[in-house]
């Protein structure tokens, strides 16, 4: 635990060259952090960077909190178990229930809730201070989940349809003149299979990708402005200020894809499972 | 394979290019969460949910229950009521009609009986009288008989006699003795004598 602390307060910014005076943009090496443990398994490797704390950080915290405020479920809440149902309930209800039906609230609200506190507190680690990083921002983290979306949405279509009324529906949607069938067909096929999951991947780590960089951009930017001095302090003030508004800009970013990834997750489960998607 | 190792060495740069070892500690770190999540706090939340939903819908619906209960044992009683009273009704015009039946049998049967008992009177009058008639007509034949003895033995005899016979007769007839005494043997000659002698006389 030790030289985990060393590990987390770590900022990469080691891609400039020590010899240029210039300014030193962030870029994609910004999300490259020196492993501090490394392994090999099955030709795998496995790189314990601050990204690797900070997601098994993430974990004990979401899992710790709902057990905490869980603890001891009444009839009448108290403060942390309405905080706790309150939080579970807006996945549960809002997504599942309103998108998939009020029916399935209770069997997909679990899974959908646990992407989400998922992906919230990985999100929120780029504006929470010390990690400063979003773990989102890595894309194998959005694309195994959209991959599970994926797998998901297409074995609850079959499991419901059977595979072959499932794809002839997808492939072929009904009440179309059949000569539109050579280009909706092609079109579905992509838009269905293959666009929705790679967006849903996408659409996530760039988000946090991007809003990192912004970060690092004007942080970095007042940080180097406030050392060149004269004229720049006020554009170091300025840069500096930036901060902070796109810090609360970050914070609707980080809530607003965690909702995205699943709200969308939910419309794929809940097209899958109609009887014409 | 030597386009994989490429691929490999530059996931580290390429911020497009998933990295193996990150997607397998990112599936167990998800995994684990959702173990705890799924089967444990959320199941929790679930079961307070529940619980609060019986409480209060719970309460409703019981409520409603009994509500639903009391009427129908109110329309219950109301039909068992309304079944009572037509039984009773039932029952008093039965015994109305049983009444009515009854006393008119009675009346039937007295009438009969009086009937009867009038008959058998007028019956047993009648046998006493035609008894009596007899009795008188066998009697006065006797009488009638002796009279006419007694008028025929002192037939020679004066006025005065024979005065004296049908007034002595009279006085006997009228004390009662005497006519009592004659039997029936001397009774049962008597019409054809009294014809005989009324002949000559």
């Amino acid at each position: 635990m030790a030289a985990a602390i060393p590990t987390l307060v770590q900022v990469a910014t080691a891609a400039c060259d020590k010899g240029d005076p210039g300014y030193c943009a962030p870029s994609t090496d910004n999300f490259l952090y020196t492993s501090f443990a490394s392994f090999h398994i099955a030709g795998i490797d496995f790189e314990i960077t601050k990204l690797t704390m900070l997601l098994y950080l993430g974990i004990v915290i979401v899992a710790g909190v709902f057990l905490w405020c869980t603890r001891s479920s009444k009839i009448v809440p108290s403060k942390k178990q309405w905080l706790a149902e309150e939080a579970y309930g807006f996945v549960r209800n809002g997504v599942a229930g309103d998108v998939i039906g009020e029916a399935n609230a209770a069997r997909f609200g679990p899974y959908l809730a646990s992407v989400f506190f998922f992906v919230l507190i990985l999100n929120l680690f780029e504006i929470i201070p010390v990690a400063q990083v979003p773990v989102t921002g890595r894309i194998a983290y959005p694309a195994f989940l959209a991959a599970i979306s994926w797998i998901m949405f297409n074995y609850l279509g079959i499991r419901q349809h059977g595979a072959k009324k499932y794809f002839k529906t997808m492939l072929f949607p009904p009440g179309v003149p059949w000569p539109i069938y050579i280009l909706l067909t092609p079109i579905e096929f992509f838009s269905t299979l293959v666009v929705r999951p790679f967006t849903l991947a996408v659409r996530l780590f760039a988000n946090m990708f991007a809003g990192h960089l912004l970060l690092l951009v004007f942080t970095t930017g007042a940080i180097y402005l406030f050392n060149v001095g004269g004229v720049s302090y006020v554009f170091g003030t300025v840069s500096g200020l930036m901060t902070i508004l796109i810090t609360f800009f970050e914070l609707l970013v980080d809530l607003l894809q965690a909702y995205i990834f699943v709200i969308l997750t939910a419309i794929y489960v809940q097209g899958a499972l109609a009887e014409e998607h | 394979m030597s386009g994989h190792a490429i691929l490999a060495a530059s996931s580290g740069s390429d911020p497009l290019i998933p990295d193996a070892g990150e997607i397998i500690l990112g599936l167990i770190a998800f995994g684990l969460l959702c173990a705890v999540l799924i089967r444990t706090v959320f199941p929790r939340i679930e079961t307070a949910y529940a619980a609060r939903r019986d409480a209060i819908e719970g309460g409703i619906q019981r409520a409603e229950e009994e509500q639903a209960k009391a009427r129908a044992a109110y329309e219950q009683y109301t039909a068992q009521l309304a079944d009572a009273q037509q039984e009773a009704s039932r029952f008093r015009e039965e015994a109305r009609a049983d009444a009515t039946r009854i006393r008119q049998e009675a009346t039937q049967t007295a009438q009969a009986e009086a009937e009867r008992v009038t008959r058998a009177a007028e019956e047993r009058l009648s046998a006493e009288r035609a008894g009596i008639v007899r009795e008188l007509r066998a009697e006065l034949g006797g009488l009638a008989v002796d009279l006419a003895g007694r008028i025929v033995g002192h037939v020679l005899e004066s006025d005065a006699e024979q005065q004296q016979i049908v007034d002595g007769f009279l006085a006997e007839l009228e004390s009662g003795e005497g006519v009592a005494d004659r039997d029936a043997a001397t009774t049962t000659a008597h019409p054809a004598a009294h014809g005989h002698a009324a002949g000559p006389a």
